[in-house]
Parts: structure tokens; sequence; C-alpha cells
């Protein structure tokens, strides 16, 4: 804040109420980063749009809060809710992907639509339509004043999760072997092939990666709502792809850098667009905008 | 059940696989001729619901209204028509996708659009067999346009700009024009479901054009085959008999739509028809 200094109580108010503004748009950017990771890992190595990237969040996030409820531990829930998201990522591209790669792109994003919708029925079947909460939610209910704003512990450990798992990633594709022949199989997978890299093991890989953030961040959004349902993985998942696409498609740093903006613009959208649009709807509008001044996204190249 | 009362049943079923059928043979036109995947139909149909019935509420005669209806989704279909300019394939099956969102986005936010309670009280001014006759005509005129199109300069147009754009414009195709003309055609056809449906049911709310709206449209047009416009017409109107004529579906519709467009794009991508063609060796038009 610049200008503000004490003695215009009105400015510092406004004023700290933007900052508030900023930081939950970056806390909710830093969920979106760790859904929008896995879905351009996805494209970058298949170009394949996972739109079923949802089911696994959500199946994350039920197994979580099942766990939780069962055990009373919050550290149970994201154990088991990152072991289903990943074992349910790779069977998704053994079972749906892989039998059809060789098909035109439509091919794929329908199928993945197709598990999408069939799942979000699942879920309602097995669940119940209006969805489960956990009994005893201590991340939610623990705040603390941060800079004379209340943040609750989920949303702490959202930043923090994000920040972790994703400097572990950055560390795995840089400084491992598995980490380098993972990168040349997506920049040239015959050449990386050919060099004894096994491609397929590399996209189980990226399927499981995707998948463990995606249940991990799954069973955060479901703290932070203290709310899991059906539908909570589809419109996080559409915004995924909202993401990849500004980002560039396959530019793992646009990625990461639309989703931050975008969790931004969402948050001052809601503020100063309320009477046009509703929030899912600042997502797309925001993407559309920003294709037709650069239709490749806001760091892709070419 | 008494004998009215089925007749009645069946009456508005078949108006509904005939809305279906008009909504699916518009999609098939952008998707399935030209090559440009839509994920967000259900948009236009709104749009021309919305636009017919804020018209006939206003006093626009009916024909009017639904023209209106028709005016409106075609004219932002042809605003998306320029968007699939500037960006393709995956960046477009997004970019419609969120044309979808953005469209009930706005809706729901609007007073003088009823916002999330949507208009009631639209005047309906045919009875139940008007509707039926309206809808089955007007989709029986779009199948023969649909047919008509393949065969024409248009329709290999739209071919050549699916199968390869930058070869089809080397050829001196013109791909812009030929593109904006399908996704007009298109979404016009679906505003024309949109006015009768609103006039049809005399109430709309937003969910009833919702992203799950547009992937039946799709999945409608998929399973039956996309390009195909027989198989199409069997698909949409499979998809609406299907809950009726087994109940047990109708709980778990989107658990069946979903697996079989799963189970489509596993097995025969060319949907329905894609399998009679393997069969009897004879391509559907």
């Amino acid at each position: 804040m610049k200008e503000g200094n004490g003695n215009h109580d009105a400015t510092t108010h406004a004023g700290m109420y933007y900052v508030e503004l900023l930081l939950v748009g970056l806390i909710w950017g830093c969920t979106y980063a760790m859904m929008a990771l896995g879905l351009t890992l996805v494209y970058g190595l298949l170009r394949v749009l996972h739109v079923a990237q949802a089911t696994v969040f959500t199946l994350g996030a039920y197994i979580g809060l099942l766990a939780a409820n069962h055990t009373g531990s919050l550290i149970a829930a994201f154990v088991t809710g990152a072991l289903a998201a990943g074992a349910l990522g790779p069977l998704i591209y053994r079972f749906v992907y892989q039998p059809i790669l060789d098909r035109p792109p439509f091919v794929a994003l329908v199928a993945s639509i197709g598990v999408l919708v069939a799942m979000e029925d699942g879920f309602r079947l097995l669940f119940g339509p209006y969805g489960l909460s956990f009994e005893d939610n201590v991340w939610f209910t623990t705040t603390y004043a941060v800079a004379g704003m209340t943040v609750n512990l989920v949303q702490i450990w959202m930043v923090v999760a994000a920040v972790l798992l994703l400097s572990a990633f950055a560390v795995f594709a840089t400084r491992t072997r598995a980490g380098v022949a993972w990168r040349a199989t997506v920049s040239d997978p015959p050449m990386a092939e050919s060099f004894g890299v096994s491609v397929v093991g590399v996209r189980y890989t990226s399927f499981l990666i995707a998948s463990v953030l995606a249940g991990v961040a799954g069973v955060l959004v479901g703290l932070l709502n203290n709310l899991v349902e059906p539908g909570m993985g589809g419109v996080i998942a559409y915004k995924g792809l909202a993401i990849i696409v500004l980002g560039g498609l396959g530019s793992v740093p646009g990625t990461l850098a639309a989703s931050l903006v975008l969790g931004v613009v969402e948050s001052y959208g809601t503020v100063f667009l309320d009477k046009l649009l509703d929030r899912d709807a600042i997502a797309f509008l925001f993407l559309i905008v920003v294709l037709m001044v650069r239709p490749q996204g806001l760091l892709g190249g070419r | 059940m008494s004998e009215g009362n089925r007749w009645t049943t069946t009456l508005s079923v078949a108006t509904f696989a005939a809305l279906n059928v008009i909504l699916a043979i518009g999609l098939n036109l952008i998707s399935g001729f030209c090559g440009q995947v839509s994920l967000g139909h259900a948009a236009f149909y709104g749009l021309g619901a919305y636009a017919a019935a804020l018209a006939s509420v206003a006093g626009v005669p009916f024909p009017l209204a639904i023209l209106g209806g028709v005016l409106v989704a075609g004219a932002f279909g042809i605003v998306v028509g320029f968007a699939a300019l500037r960006v393709r394939e995956d960046f477009l099956a997004i970019v419609t996708m969120g044309v979808g969102f953005l469209f009930l986005g706005v809706v729901r936010k609007q007073p003088w659009l009823g916002a999330e309670m949507g208009i009631a009280k639209i005047p309906s001014p045919l009875d139940k067999w008007g509707y039926a006759a309206l809808a089955i005509g007007a989709a029986a005129a779009l199948v023969l346009l649909s047919l008509h199109v393949r065969r024409s300069w248009m329709g290999r147009a739209f071919g050549a700009v699916a199968q390869d754009e930058d070869a089809a414009r080397a050829i001196g195709i013109d791909v812009a024009g030929y593109k904006i003309a399908a996704f007009f055609i298109g979404t016009a056809a679906a505003g024309l479901a949109g006015g009768i449906y609103a006039h049809m049911t005399q109430l709309i709310i937003p969910d009833t054009f919702n992203f799950i709206q547009s992937i039946t449209i799709l999945a409608m047009v998929v399973i039956g085959g996309i390009g195909s416009t027989y198989g199409v017409v069997v698909g949409a109107i499979l998809l609406t008999l299907m809950p009726e004529l087994f109940r047990f579906i109708n709980d778990y519709k989107l658990l069946v739509y979903g697996a079989l467009l799963l189970a489509v794009m596993r097995f025969s991508p060319g949907g329905l028809a894609g399998l009679v063609q393997r069969a009897f060796g004879v391509r559907l038009a």
C-alpha cells in the first residue's frame, strides 16, 4: 500500500481490502496450479485434454474425507486421498487413453468427458447428491491473524503444499535421471526411446504425478469448503483446462503463472464484476479475452 | 395411465426428440462437417430460448419471436466463428466450453433475464399437436438441408477445412468464410430449437442450458456417428427415447451417457454410422 499513512482510515481500510483480495486470489492460484500442472504434463506428453482429472480430484477428496472421519487424522486423509488418486490416474491412462491414442484428438477428449460425466454420477449414487462434511475439521477452525487478516490453517496448507509439491516436481524434472528421461520424452518421444527411455514408463509416471497432485488438491478444497460433493471436480478441472490454454498448452512455467494470475483475476472479478457474471464465468471471460489478443496463450511460443 | 395421457406423453417425447435432432444436426454441421469441435452448443440453444421468450413476453408475434431467437443465436454463432479463426482444435474446444460457462454466468446474474429464476409465463400460442408438428417439420427441413449441404460445394469445402485447414487455404478455399458459415447455420438451428422449447414449456431456467446439456448434444452426435446426418438423427432419437423406454435408466442417465461416450470412442469412433459401414460396407450420408 503506497498512499495509506494512518491518517486516512478509509483509504487504509480500502487498501487492506485489496491486499486481502490479492492474498485470497494467490491462495486459490496455488490450488489451481496443483490441478493445472498435471493437466499440462498429460497434454505435453499425449496431446490429450485430460478432463477426467476432475474425477481423480473428487475421488481424492472423498477417500480423504472418509479416512479423516474414520480415523480422526487429517494426515491419514492426505495419505489415503493421494494414494487413491494416484491409483486412479494411471488406470485412466491404461484403460481409456492408451487404446485410442492414434485416433484424432477429439476422440480422447470425448472419451475423457465420458469418464467425467459417468463418474460424477457414480459419486452421486455412491455417496449421495448433497455431499459430505468433515466431522472434525481442525484446520478449518484454526485461524491466524496474518498482517491484519484472518487466514485459516487450510489456506496456509494450500500454499505450503503447492510450494512443496511443485518444488519437489522441479527437483525431479531437473536433477534426477528419471526427470531428464521424462523431459526428453516430452520433447522427442522416438529419440528418447532410441536412447533406452521407456516411453510407457514415463507416461505412467506423468499420470501418477498429475493424479497425486490432484488428489492432494481435492482433499484441500474439501477441507476449505468443509464439503465434498460429486460435482466439485468438474468446475475446477474446467478452470484447469482454461489455465493450461492460457499458459500456452504444454508450457509448465506458463501454466504456473496462469494459475496465479487467474486466482487473482477471479478474486478481484468476484468483487468488481459481481453484477455482470458469476465467479465461474470470470475465468472463461478472462481466457477468451486473452486468447483473442494472444492466440498462443500468455507464455506460449510460436 | 389413461389413453389420453399416454398420447400426451408420446407427443411430448416426439417433440423433444425432434428438438434434439435439430440441436444435434446443427452441432454436426459445425463439428462433423466443418471439423470445429464445440463444447458449448447448449449456450446457443439458450440464447434462442431467451431471445424468443423475451420477445414473446414483450408482445412480439410468435413467428417473429422465433425468428428473433434464430437470429440472436446465429449472430453470437458468427462471433464464435470469428474466435475459431484465431484459435484452433484444442484451444477452440476450451474456448467454446468457456462460451457456455460465460452464457450461464451472465444469465444467472441479470435481473432482466430472470437471474436464477429464469423467465416464466411465456405466451404459448400453439397446442401440443402444434408444437409437435412445428418441431418435427423443422427437424425434417434441417435434415434435408444437412443432406443437401453435404452434397453441395459448401459441404465439400467444409470437408476440406475439417481435413486440413492449411491445404484447403492453399487451394484457394475461403477457410474463414466457411468456418463462419458453419457456425452461423449450426447455432441458428440451435436458436430455432430454443425458441420452440421456450414457448412449449412456457418456463425457462439457466440450468437447462448448462455444460451437461452441451455434452448431451455432443453425445447424440458422437454416438450416432460424427459427420453422418442419418447417424446423428438416429443418435438424437435414441438418446431421447432411452430414458423413456427404460425407466430405470432415468436415475442413472448421466452414468449411461458417460459410459456410452467412452464405449463408442473406444470401440467405434465412427459411432452407429461407423458400425453400419463396417458391417454392411455402406457409407451413410
